[in-house]
């Protein structure tokens, strides 16, 4: 028995180099629903070939349309849906994937930006655990020899160095999430009615091509024909979808807003956690007010910037909204978590979307 | 809980911050010392508390041994029902100068918790902030910028927010750039017992339900006890709240906050502000010192986009304070704006007259005006407080019209009649009852 404890914390403790563990082909359904998690990412089985990030069996590949800037990692997702499950299709919500289904993503770089998807280096693998108790976070970080990824509850911070785009060399303090920042995402409700649910695999953030294996198809179809979506419309055309971000053929102002739904709506939308702000970055808010413009800040404190409203049309230099997403400082940083360095096309796109707006 | 958590909590309390355990439903059970010294390696305060923080059971008690603890993470809290419990608001310490990510220094996303002796210091954003709390406790919690006034100190102190059942008892916050306790868009709030000191607003009720604030000290802010109804948020209406048995004093530090909120308006020297409330009862306190005014009540002032937002304090009741020293050095271009009209010393207690243009006409309806009681003040014939209603609208509009008045309102109906909060008592973990 002590044995067993001792190395199930050392796995834990992030000293678990060396221990082999093969992996599983197929998911072990228990470790997604128990509502304890496995020591160890491998204990999950949704790999086929863990370091490689190849599926197992019923562990679909998937990807947003516009995704969440996480400090400029690639991101590999994966959503496993037990046999003879699927979620119900809506247009407006998140997928209510069924109990025991999970959502699995990896945050990598890879080596030379120039060259992506080669030589990827794993940092830490994110899963959301839907437990009959309700969805579950439980954050893994990789070793150094990439074997396994181990579980983090209080997160991890560490140096995270590849070559950007552009050739240079570039280091960043990269912070994973421990369980409760997790979950501060994640979080719907107030009180004690308080849910955890996933962020973005809903229609529109799915409702594009998706370059499978055997060749390129829309997501909501192929999660159809997977059998693990039912009732979506036959042609993914009548369903919604948000503007790529960075698709310069889609007008502006439905990239930004596109942008602002993903990276900032999971907290500022009526039913999110920054919904005391008033300020609802979802795409669905249509009062301009609610989205910012001319909206004076709540509780910003040096958040402002200095300055009197969220968006301050024809004014990016004016708008909270842009200088918060321009700083790093914890006091003044949006979003609050989940970066360390500024999104600066991100930014570049707001300011571009404010600066043409009539004043 | 897993074999794999309940072991960390076990191990926790062999750290070398050896204070600081867990008790309660989740008891540390007898180790090994292998797994104990193994652990030690990886404690630092960060990883003990946060950890703690995460393993704790509904009921659990969390206590945190006296000491600095110096932390580079924000701490945060989403279990129901657990109490963090510290030696003392002077002797255990967090202190988030040196801190390196989170928007507070502990963010509490739970119901049913206690906060008790213990202080936050120096956090980069607000120190404690609870959101969506069904029961939240602040007993003897301090949070403070060390540094004193500064518009990079963090914006709130003690912050609730999308509360309800609130108590703040005992506490002091000191350097906040916005508010030093601040409660907004709850629902059944008492604060009390309370230190507010060089904050921008020492005390503000915003946007919030039925509220007792009584028995604290707010000096040396630029605002003492502001009471505000603002626009474009989910929560509107603020309503029902009552200011009594306060001592609100010398309240003299120059406007800090970050342009751009709301209290950047306040003038230096504001004793008590209500801004678009209805029903609040200002009594017993103590009102000196004050270079703009004693109590200020005014309508919002700007412009705002929000069909469903009402602008104007109603039912409002002004009574048994004593005022002394108010009003001599108006600031801002408020203070201006009403030593302008009332010269200085400004009255003890001004009202701005900004009604809705109907009432201008129909007269303020019943319950709904302006209720100036009985109040000792600065009147050098009577010893009463002196009183003037700005009439700002035809200050504005019709100036040939401008009326300001010193007497005191006769507006129909009465004074609202408040019952107050009760908030249920604290949970028994926390050893005090109400």
């Amino acid at each position: 028995m002590l044995s067993t404890r001792i190395s199930t914390w050392l796995l834990a403790a992030g000293l678990a180099f060396g221990m082999a563990v093969s992996a599983q082909a197929k998911v072990n359904a228990d470790a997604i629903t128990q509502g304890k998690p496995p020591a160890a990412l491998s204990e999950f089985g949704f790999f086929a070939d863990l370091r490689a990030q190849t599926p197992a069996d019923r562990v679909l590949p998937y990807d947003l349309i516009t995704p969440l800037f996480t400090d400029y990692a690639d991101k590999l997702r994966f959503v496993y849906v037990p046999e003879g499950e699927a979620a119900p299709y809506n247009p407006d919500e998140v997928f209510d994937l069924p109990v025991g289904s999970a959502l699995i993503k990896t945050f990598a770089y890879p080596e030379d930006a120039r060259v992506p998807n080669k030589n990827l280096k794993l940092i830490e693998t994110r899963i959301l655990a839907h437990t009959p108790a309700g969805w579950r976070t439980y954050p893994y970080v990789w070793n150094a020899q990439m074997t396994d990824a181990v579980l983090s509850p209080l997160g991890a911070k560490m140096d995270v160095s590849w070559i950007t785009e552009d050739g240079t060399s570039r280091t960043i303090r990269y912070a994973v999430p421990n369980m409760n920042q997790c979950r501060s995402c994640h979080v719907k409700g107030t009180g004690r009615a308080r849910t955890t649910i996933p962020i973005g695999p809903e229609a529109k953030n799915l409702n594009h091509d998706y370059p499978y294996k055997d060749g390129p198809a829309n997501q909501l179809t192929h999660w159809t024909q997977a059998g693990i979506l039912t009732g979506a419309p036959e042609d993914p055309d009548d369903a919604p979808r948000i503007a790529r971000w960075d698709d310069e053929t889609i007008p502006l102002e439905a990239r930004a807003r596109g942008y602002l739904d993903i990276n900032c709506a999971h907290c500022h939308a009526p039913d999110g956690p920054a919904h005391t702000s008033g300020l609802y970055l979802d795409t669905r808010a249509a009062d301009p007010s609610q989205y910012g413009v001319f909206k004076r800040p709540v509780a910003a404190g040096r958040g402002s910037g200095g300055h009197e409203f969220s968006i301050n049309p024809g004014d990016p230099d004016r708008s909270i909204i842009v200088y918060r997403m321009n700083s790093t400082d914890p006091g003044i940083m949006m979003p609050e978590l989940g970066r360390s360095t500024i999104h600066h096309e991100g930014v570049a796109l707001i300011r571009e979307w404010i600066a043409a707006m009539e004043d | 809980m897993s074999r794999f958590l309940a072991l960390s909590a076990a191990a926790l309390a062999l750290t070398p911050l050896a204070a600081l355990a867990q008790t309660g439903t989740e008891s540390a059970a007898p180790q090994s010392d292998t797994i104990a010294s193994g652990m030690t390696r990886a404690a630092n305060a960060y990883t003990a508390i946060q950890q703690a923080l995460m393993l704790a059971e509904p009921g659990a008690v969390i206590e945190l041994g006296p000491g600095r603890y110096e932390l580079k993470d924000g701490l945060s809290l989403n279990v129901d029902d657990v109490t963090i419990k510290g030696a003392g608001m002077d002797q255990t310490i967090l202190s988030f100068r040196n801190q390196e990510s989170g928007a507070e220094g502990l963010l509490v996303e739970a119901s049913g918790v206690t906060l008790m002796d213990f202080a936050v210091e120096d956090a980069k954003g607000d120190a404690i902030k609870v959101i969506g709390a069904d029961g939240i406790s602040f007993i003897r919690v301090r949070t403070e910028w060390t540094n004193g006034p500064d518009p990079l100190n963090g914006a709130y102190g003690l912050y609730p927010v999308a509360s309800r059942n609130v108590l703040i008892d005992g506490a002091i916050a000191r350097g906040a750039s916005d508010a030093g306790i601040y409660v907004g868009q709850s629902d059944n709030i008492i604060v009390r017992n309370s230190l507010a000191e060089y904050n921008v607003a020492g005390i503000e009720i915003e946007n919030s339900y039925v509220a007792d604030v009584h028995d604290n000290i707010a000096r040396h802010n630029t605002g003492g006890v502001l009471v505000f109804d603002l626009p474009n948020l989910p929560q509107q209406g603020g309503h029902s709240v009552r200011v009594f048995n306060n001592r609100i004093i010398d309240n003299d530090t120059p406007n800090f906050a970050p342009p751009g909120n709301i209290v950047g308006s306040v003038p230096a020297g504001t004793g008590v502000m209500v801004m678009a409330n209805s029903k609040v009862e200002v009594f017993n306190n103590e009102i000196s010192n004050n270079g703009t005014a004693g109590v200020l009540i005014v309508a919002y002032p700007n412009e705002y986009d929000d069909e469903t937002y009402y602008p104007y304090p109603e039912g409002i009741s002004v009574h048994g304070n004593s005022f002394a020293n108010n009003g001599t050095a108006p600031d801002n271009d408020i203070g201006e704006l009403v030593a302008s009209i009332s010269g200085t010393p400004v009255p003890d207690i001004v009202w701005d007259g900004n009604i809705p243009l109907w009432h201008y006409f129909t007269g303020i309806p019943e319950d709904r005006g302006i209720y100036i009681g009985d109040n000792a003040g600065s009147d050098p014939d009577t010893g009463k407080a002196t009183f003037i209603d700005l009439d700002v609208i035809a200050y504005f509009t019709w100036s040939w019209f401008h009326a300001p008045s010193r007497d005191l309102p006769r507006h129909a109906g009465g004074p609202p009649s408040l019952s107050g909060a009760t908030v249920p008592p604290v949970s028994a973990a926390s050893g005090k009852g109400e």
